[in-house]
């Protein structure tokens, strides 16, 4: 539910890895309460945005503002107010189920009796009773990647950065995943979400597409679809791709 | 402290999962104190000897008594010709030969002469030429008790071998692999364990949480000094109570110095998973480049003062040495922190250098 306050600003971000230019003066906003979607072919630049935004690299110049916080002077405030998923959805193969509910509670500094409860709500949601005590490698690849998402939301974050969260599963799951997305959206998380699936693009508020480490594309679908003339989102993202 | 303990409550699970981890960490030490004391060692034991003596008398037979109850020989047999020293050697098992001249005990009478010949296998030299100094040391002893009340005037040099009388291997390889175990297990599991987590993606989650990367670190090293300290508590123990190591300094100060030592191991494998993403590779560094020289070049197997100056200047740059010469000189001279200051300090810099460059490494990559 996408609201008109800025929870993500970015102004001019470039980043540099020595003469090569990741991201081009980047700037664009993000709303509190929207799903964004950061599109881009493979080496456009998505994945240096996205760490610079999640406090794992520092940008070269430029201003950027997440959840409210400066990432230079407030990374830890940033930190603590956003989650993260990462297209492996990392989870301690050999912890179980509860197990890695209650680290990730832990290194968030949730307390004993909230990790608890949030873990049992969590498992109820899903449907993992059952499972509480599996080892993570024994559960499904589907599993897994429910469990990442909900332990990356499990602090209450302000924004959750999905780094390609659907990659490898199959189409009725990646719906399932979708569903997930929209909840967490619907209680108030902001959801930063790159993919390379484009019928996803479709779900989100705004997508934008990087090329060349620029943005050269941000708008809701339907007036991507129209501005580019195009029937679908994948035809809008060949388009860009190819000018 | 909260988000620590719940961190390093993770960690004990890794370690407590993985049963080959657990080998490693509690079998390994046993095994090699085992092996290094019972197969490597260079201690003379019940060597293999013959004898042709031809004069058989009493001095002869003394002398043969002598050496044989010495401990260090036992007869094969009792040769009857000359011609047989050298098949006996080429069986294999006989380390020694000794051959009197005939009419040994009247030579000696009248002559005040006698020759005895010593023959060592020499095909493995550091042995025949062991045997061949114990041999003729119980001959020149038997002399010297012999000749005591004819020869006023004799220099005897009695040589003592200071803090370790019986050469015994183990004094010296105790500490060797107390050096080379904790830095096993201290630098490649962590190194390990540190790249088990970029490997799997779980390290970018650490960091994108609200953790300090100091404390990620220290959380994942931190069972690891514990472990290796019980380690080398299990090595002391073993070390005394199978093989009769002494102790004569301060416990506390020998726990003190290998908590250091184990420190910078740590920092170590710290640095070595800061170079490299992959487990392979740390496995390979810590192999190679820790595991070679601590055996090699640490004093440890082979002496340093043997070695070309340039392998010498290389030995300085090993930890390890340092270490090996700080236990030694608690275990077996009894010193204090005043006779191993100097060491300590050389392990401090190390520990110091290695985390420094870490963390250089460390912002270099985060920029």
């Amino acid at each position: 539910m996408p609201t008109p306050v800025n929870i993500i600003t970015v102004r001019n971000l470039v980043k540099k890895f020595g003469s090569f230019i990741a991201n081009d003066h980047l700037t664009f906003e993000v709303k509190k309460g929207e799903i964004f979607g950061f599109l881009g072919a493979n080496g456009a630049g998505k994945t240096t945005a996205i760490k610079i935004l999640c406090g794992l690299s520092y940008p070269t110049s430029g201003e950027v503002s997440v959840a409210g916080f400066d990432i230079y002077s407030r990374r830890e405030q940033v930190k603590k107010n956003i989650g993260y998923m990462s297209q492996r959805f990392s989870l301690y193969d050999d912890l179980t189920v509860f197990e890695n509910i209650r680290f990730y509670g832990g290194i968030y500094g949730l307390r004993k009796q909230e990790i608890n409860s949030r873990a049992h709500a969590l498992m109820q949601r899903l449907g993992f009773e059952d499972a509480r005590n599996k080892l993570i490698r024994d559960i499904p690849l589907g599993w897994k990647q429910k469990l990442a998402f909900s332990v990356a939301i499990l602090h209450n974050p302000k924004i959750v950065f999905l780094d390609e969260p659907t990659g490898g599963v199959d189409p009725i799951t990646r719906r399932q995943f979708w569903d997930m997305i929209y909840e967490a959206a619907h209680d108030g998380i902001t959801v930063f979400v790159t993919t390379h699936y484009m019928d996803e693009a479709e779900y989100c508020d705004r997508v934008s597409i990087m090329v060349d480490g620029k943005i050269s594309a941000l708008d809701t679908p339907e007036n991507l679809k129209l501005k580019f003339d195009a029937p679908s989102m994948n035809e809008v993202f060949i388009k860009l791709a190819r000018a | 402290m909260r988000r620590f303990r719940g961190f390093v409550v993770k960690e004990f699970y890794h370690i407590f999962r993985d049963y080959r981890t657990l080998l490693i960490l509690f079998g390994m030490p046993a095994i090699q104190l085992m092996l290094f004391g019972y197969v490597l060692t260079n201690e003379i034991k019940d060597a293999k000897i013959v004898i042709y003596d031809p004069s058989r008398d009493v001095v002869t037979r003394k002398i043969s008594d002598k050496i044989l109850s010495s401990g260090y020989f036992v007869l094969e047999r009792n040769l009857v010709s000359v011609a047989e020293i050298e098949p006996a050697f080429k069986q294999g098992d006989v380390k020694l030969a000794l051959i009197y001249e005939p009419g040994f005990a009247g030579k000696l009478e009248k002559t005040g002469k006698a020759h005895i010949q010593i023959i060592g296998d020499a095909s493995d030299p550091n042995t025949a030429n062991m045997l061949v100094n114990y041999a003729s040391g119980i001959i020149s002893n038997y002399l010297v008790s012999m000749n005591s009340k004819k020869v006023p005037l004799q220099i005897i040099p009695e040589v003592r071998m200071m803090y370790n009388g019986e050469l015994k291997g183990v004094y010296m390889f105790v500490p060797g692999l107390m050096a080379m175990l904790l830095m096993l297990i201290s630098a490649l599991m962590t190194s390990l364990s540190i790249t088990k987590e970029k490997e799997l993606g779980t390290m970018e989650l650490l960091l994108v949480s609200p953790m300090r990367p100091s404390q990620i670190i220290i959380g994942k090293v931190f069972p690891y000094v514990f472990l290796a300290f019980i380690d080398a508590c299990i090595i002391l123990v073993l070390g005394k109570l199978v093989f009769g190591m002494p102790l004569l300094g301060s416990v506390f100060l020998l726990l003190l110095e290998s908590f250091l030592y184990i420190c910078m191991a740590l920092s170590l494998g710290i640095l070595i998973s800061n170079i490299t993403n992959s487990q392979q590779v740390a496995m390979m560094i810590s192999l190679v480049a820790l595991m070679l020289p601590t055996i090699l070049l640490s004093g440890f197997i082979f002496p340093v003062e043997n070695m070309p100056g340039i392998m010498q200047v290389l030995c300085h740059l090993m930890p390890p040495k340092y270490y090996i010469i700080i236990i030694k000189s608690i275990m077996l001279q009894g010193n204090g922190i005043e006779y191993v200051w100097n060491e300590t300090l050389i392990l401090i810099g190390f520990t110091a250098l290695f985390l420094a460059l870490s963390i250089k490494k460390f912002k270099v990559r985060l920029a």
